[in-house]
């Protein structure tokens, strides 16, 4: 039923799929980070404008499909004129559409800094960067490190997405194995075993995280 | 557009029976994490970390292509329910087991000391306060899946992204027909959220 040999034979090309996973993984991850953070600034800001679009812009992406998101960017903009290759395609609409997911782990990390201590920074006579940077901030990254690492596993996890769009990732790869042999199982059991293993590792280092620093909080 | 229609009506049949389909199995599969039996307990982790680990995609895949090669053969339809169902049922089984552990012992032990059986604390007692709180995490995963219905489009099932597909086909129109069919998705989960919003004040309010 489980041919190895025929199975060991398709780990280079398996590989080079799982390369571009991890490619689209971080830079979808790294854009996410930029996204959520100037969704969560506009959201904070003093512009009633910048609030509605950030809270609109959140909305909208939540509720709706990575898939079709994908699909409209990229079919809809090379009729602008604007064209991207297939995997920049993807790691921006991954980086746009989990940017949505770390605005709210953004504000909840913010949200739990206790006013007393932005009235103690504002009593010390802080400027307001100042109480960002040396005050809000050093207490409420830390805590935010979970989740984070929790979207992140959740973006590596939408990656076999992109291969609708022609991407050749590793989920790639392994469609193209079985279009080509007709051979289904060795290609799909090893793109499943991979992600398994890369996603559980990375949910065991998750899950040391937060206990650690369940451990400070106490 | 009446193509576009007929494809959201598909989307919300599937999105329900595997909502109804995935409800159930969650509940299965909480309780088999909350066994004494030990082997139950293994089962069902094993289970939840199984499908929560590997990409909804990458299952459905496996269930359409794989399981032929076993000789079962379900359609479309139902390979797309039963796939979607799993997936979404590892995560529900999870919102099952801390909303019941988050009740507190004392109910517990009030049931009992009323004498009731095991089983008549858990259904009289410990599930209808902790299904109010399962509630807003069911809404968000209600969301969740919605959209993961588009992903049963490449298993060749005409719903709603489907039609979206075959529309750019035969019109060539991609703007508005993408436009569009993002708009129906968010017309269907949109209203969840304010669902969502009010179950966790009724919540909030009950604690």
């Amino acid at each position: 039923m489980f041919d190895y040999s025929f199975a060991l034979s398709l780990l280079p090309e398996l590989w080079k799929g799982f390369e571009v996973t991890v490619i689209a993984t971080i830079g979808g991850f790294l854009i996410a980070l930029l996204v959520g953070g100037i969704l969560e600034a506009g959201r904070r800001s003093g512009w009633r404008i910048l609030k509605h679009v950030s809270n609109g812009y959140i909305a909208f992406v939540r509720c709706t499909p990575l898939l079709v998101q994908l699909y409209f960017v990229f079919y809809v903009l090379p009729a602008y004129g604007i064209r991207f290759s297939a995997l920049t395609t993807g790691i921006l609409c991954l980086g746009l559409h989990v940017g949505a997911y770390l605005a709210e782990v953004y504000r909840a990390g913010i949200d739990s800094i206790a006013v007393g201590q932005w009235d103690a920074a504002k009593a010390l006579g802080l400027r307001r960067h100042a109480i960002w940077l040396k005050v809000v901030l050093p207490q409420a990254l830390p805590p935010m490190l979970p989740p984070l690492g929790n979207f992140l596993i959740g973006l590596f996890k939408e990656t076999p997405l992109l291969a609708a769009i022609t991407v050749i990732d590793l989920f790639g790869a392994a469609n193209a194995i079985a279009g080509r042999t007709f051979k289904y199982n060795e290609p799909y059991t090893l793109a499943a075993i991979l992600l398994l293993l890369v996603s559980l590792i990375a949910a065991y280092g998750v899950h040391r995280l937060e206990r650690r620093f369940a451990k400070v909080q106490r | 557009m009446p193509q576009l229609l007929k494809g959201a009506a598909v989307t919300l049949q599937i999105t329900m029976m595997a909502a109804v389909l995935a409800l159930v199995l969650s509940f299965i599969v909480a309780f088999g994490r909350m066994a004494s039996n030990k082997a139950a307990r293994m089962a069902s982790t094993i289970y939840v970390e199984f499908l929560r680990g590997t990409s909804a995609l990458v299952q459905l895949f496996y269930l359409f292509f794989m399981l032929p090669a076993f000789g079962i053969t379900l359609g479309a339809m139902t390979t797309a329910i039963v796939g979607l169902a799993l997936n979404m049922s590892a995560y529900g089984a999870e919102i099952v087991r801390s909303a019941i552990q988050s009740i507190d012992k004392g109910q517990h032990e009030a049931g009992a000391a009323l004498g009731l059986s095991r089983l008549k604390v858990l259904r009289l007692v410990v599930i209808p306060q902790a299904f109010l709180l399962m509630l807003p995490s069911f809404g968000n995963l209600l969301i969740e899946l919605i959209k993961a219905t588009s992903l049963v489009s490449l298993i060749t099932l005409t719903e709603l992204t489907f039609s979206g597909r075959q529309m750019v086909v035969t019109t060539g129109r991609t703007f508005e027909v993408w436009g569009l069919v993002l708009l129906m998705y968010f017309a269907m989960a949109y209203p969840l959220t304010w669902i969502v919003r009010l179950a966790e004040n009724r919540a909030a309010r009950y604690r």
